[in-house]
């Protein structure tokens, strides 16, 4: 699955994986701003970006082609709209959503590919994000597997039986056969929780999940996130559109 | 000797009124392992989740000398160590190592120390290393033992396992057992394995609709409830 | 619909994420005062359960199928504020790991489908949920969700100058009908199949009686959502509008945003003003996040 690739990703060793997730997370931050504030036609920046993000990507020992790859999961959607700014006679701004979507999902890749999860919580989390928020990201994460396997299995199933079948007109039976599956699945998530708090029970939870202290920011992550704003931002000065300043 | 956990009379209902355990006597003694043994839903699981406090009914539970009540539950929680049947659920929190000192932060232990400790009930069980992990990477017998090291970091004086060898492949199950014999805990099993219960426990329990139906020497309880899977030869003819 | 980054001009992203910290601090608040951080793994493990559920195909019509979006199910069965921590979780994660809807454009994905689509989705249960007309209003609150959310990206794509022909519009809203009818269909299936197994699932909603003040919400959604589409589409009609009623300068700033209004004057750099407006709206709503969070941990200590 997907995300399981990420995970893998994100428990490598390299320069990148070992800075701070906060430091990590502002920098994709400015990044995303840089290009999202990027004029449109400046083909020559988003080419310096794509450089930026390419040597990011191998300084953390990511496979290139599997960076590429998933940061187009984006191209579809934007393909389409930027087909229709062709149509409309704008093709430069076809281009740069089709540019700037890609770079930006090619940049979370790569933090989220070399930030495991529980980091990158903890690292939202001293920056700020509402704390039962994140641990209700962490619980969606940690089940996501499991409970997606659930419901693998239970296509599988459904599937030997036959009612899988796309091809079948519609009955009402097999609507109430798929809500009736759906609410298998809740039933089974629901008893999961239970057990889940029991578990914590059982280990004397008292109403507060703690966490073991986040990591120190050292002079490297400063210097990576001084380093990784000022390489765009000078790309963005040096090849943006009318040589970065406003036409 | 007084025993370690001593029930008298437990009985509990279903919130929607089913009953589940229906006066329930038991003894658990210093260094010894029972197994539970008993059909699905004779009350097995829900006997054992009595036994912290996780659920509660009428009678007398009391787990060294201490009886069972709001203002013991945490030392009591502390002193019997519960790891259920589904690993899945034992461990909820997003690394090996987070998941391990839960129960210790929980206690106040400073994270530091809690991760000191952590690591080595880890390496207690064979899994040093793996604390960076996240838990569905695990196999079967690995979550396993992960869950134990989240039991045994907290220094119970009694261990309570829930089917421990499902999901466990035969040397899964064979590591496992060796673990276990190595505990100087008290062991309550719960079962349906015979292999593993004639393995680990001198006693066994025999439950049956909420009530216990016989208890002795385990191979004798096996015996006497035929509770094995091989059945001796008939015939197949009949008669 | 999840917006990609990319594609919501700075002015349009930063406003949108302005609106939503507010709006979800305030639904953490309230489902932490509803539910206990005991059952912090339900939320987790129900927006877990909401992203397997999308894998379970409907049948639609003949050859196709169609997946539960699941925000309705979220706020039938865990109240409104916890459905919407709980989508806010999905669409993060479906941003971070799945590259689905952009980063920057989270805030505005969050309002449409976390915020407005789970209220959207809440409303008509909360009002008529409980008498005889109580399948209509699961059915219509479910489509409802995801008319508002279809309806909110749309807009801001338009604001953001997406070039969209006419018919592609009309084509769109079209297309958008039929999911919210599917998810009618699909949600009132579902709930009704939850209800036989476990009607302690459901949650109970408020005793009818407030009619009026439902209709009157109900059509209020609805209305914003054609409203800003509207708006969107056509922008020189509403300042035509504007100029007619004499208020165009404050519709314009209206209709732009808090922080494109703000010139920076001794940048006369176009890039680098957009550049500020965004890292000043960032930072603004980093400020927001903390002053709540603040707020919040005072109120809760005292």
């Amino acid at each position: 699955m997907h995300h399981v690739v990420l995970d893998r990703w994100s428990r490598g060793r390299s320069f990148l994986h070992h800075r701070d997730a906060r430091a990590k997370v502002l920098a994709l931050l400015a990044f995303l701003i840089i290009v999202a504030t990027t004029p449109p036609g400046s083909n020559a920046a988003a080419a310096g970006y794509g450089a930026f993000l390419l040597a990011a990507a191998l300084l953390a020992g990511l496979p290139a082609g599997g960076v590429l790859w998933r940061g187009a999961v984006v191209l579809p959607f934007s393909a389409a709209f930027a087909a229709m700014s062709l149509f409309a006679g704008d093709n430069i701004r076809a281009i740069a959503l089709l540019e700037k979507s890609y770079l930006s999902a090619l940049a979370v890749v790569i933090v989220v590919g070399t930030t495991p999860m529980p980091e990158l919580l903890r690292g939202l989390e001293s920056l700020g994000v509402p704390r039962f928020l994140l641990l209700v990201v962490q619980f969606l994460y940690r089940y996501l597997f499991v409970i997606s396997e659930q419901a693998q299995h239970m296509r599988v199933a459904a599937g030997a039986r036959g009612t899988a079948s796309t091809l079948a007109v519609f009955r009402r039976w097999r609507l109430r056969a798929a809500a009736g599956a759906i609410s298998v699945l809740f039933a089974r998530s629901y008893s999961r929780a239970e057990g889940i708090y029991r578990a914590m029970a059982a280990r004397g939870f008292r109403g507060h999940i703690s966490l073991l202290a986040a990591k120190r920011f050292r002079w490297q992550d400063v210097a990576f996130l001084v380093a990784s704003v000022v390489v765009p931002a000078a790309v963005r000065i040096a090849l943006g559109a009318g040589g970065g300043w406003p036409r | 000797m007084a025993p370690l956990i001593e029930v008298k009379d437990l009985r509990f209902r279903y919130p929607d009124g089913t009953p589940a355990l229906n006066g329930i006597d038991f003894r658990l003694y210093l260094g010894e392992t029972v197994a539970l043994l008993g059909a699905n839903g004779s009350g097995k699981t829900t006997f054992v989740l009595h036994l912290n406090g996780i659920l509660q009914g009428e009678g007398l539970v009391s787990v060294c000398g201490m009886q069972l009540s709001k203002e013991t539950l945490p030392d009591i929680r502390r002193k019997v160590g519960l790891v259920f049947q589904e690993a899945d659920e034992q461990l909820f929190m997003p690394t090996v190592l987070d998941d391990v000192t839960f129960g210790l932060l929980n206690l106040g232990i400073s994270p530091e120390e809690a991760a000191t400790q952590g690591r080595e009930a880890l390496a207690r069980v064979g899994m040093e290393g793996a604390g960076g992990k996240a838990p569905y990477h695990l196999s079967a017998g690995e979550k396993r033992r992960v869950a134990l090291a989240g039991v045994l970091v907290m220094r119970p004086e009694i261990l309570i396992l829930d089917e421990p060898t499902t999901y466990l492949d035969p040397p899964g199950q064979r590591n496992l057992l060796e673990l276990l014999r190595e505990l100087p805990q008290a062991k309550i099993v719960v079962t349906h394995s015979t292999t593993l219960a004639l393995a680990v426990s001198q006693r066994a329990v025999f439950f049956q609709k909420g009530k216990i139906a016989g208890e002795g020497v385990t191979e004798e309880i096996i015996q006497r409830f035929q509770w094995d899977a091989r059945q001796p030869c008939r015939g197949i003819h009949g008669g | 619909m999840h917006i990609p980054d990319g594609f919501l001009s700075t002015s349009v992203w930063a406003t949108m994420s302005a609106a939503t910290v507010p709006s979800v601090a305030y639904m953490v608040r309230r489902a932490q005062r509803e539910v206990e951080e005991a059952r912090v793994p339900l939320l987790g493990v129900m927006g877990a359960f909401v992203f397997a559920a999308q894998m379970i195909n409907f049948p639609v019509g003949i050859g196709t199928t169609g997946h539960l979006i699941g925000s309705a199910v979220l706020a039938y069965t865990l109240g409104p504020a916890a459905a919407s921590v709980v989508m806010t979780a999905i669409l993060a994660i479906q941003a971070l790991v799945f590259q689905d809807g952009g980063l920057l454009a989270l805030g505005a994905n969050v309002f449409n489908m976390a915020v407005a689509g789970v209220l959207a989705a809440y409303l008509p249960y909360h009002y008529w949920g409980a008498g005889r007309w109580r399948k209509a209003a699961i059915f219509s609150g479910a489509a409802l969700s995801v008319l508002t959310g279809a309806l909110l990206a749309l807009a801001q794509l338009r604001f953001s100058g997406v070039a969209m022909p006419g018919a592609v519009v009309w084509v769109s809203l079209g297309l958008f009908t039929v999911n919210a009818l599917l998810e009618g269909g699909i949600t009132l299936a579902v709930m009704q199949s939850l209800e036989a197994l476990n009607p302690g699932w459901l949650r109970k909603p408020a005793a009818s009686g407030r009619t009026a003040m439902g209709v009157l919400l109900t059509a209020a959604v609805l209305l914003v959502g054609a409203g800003v589409l509207f708006a969107a589409s056509d922008p020189d009609g509403i300042e035509k509008l504007a100029e007619n009623l004499g208020i165009a300068s404050h519709a314009r700033t209206l209709l732009e945003t808090p922080l494109g209004g703000y010139e920076i004057q001794y940048l006369s750099s176009g890039w680098l003003r957009k550049a500020t407006a965004g890292l000043a709206g960032l930072a603004l709503i980093y400020g927001a996040c903390v002053v709540f969070g603040k707020l919040i941990a005072r109120r809760r200590s005292a």
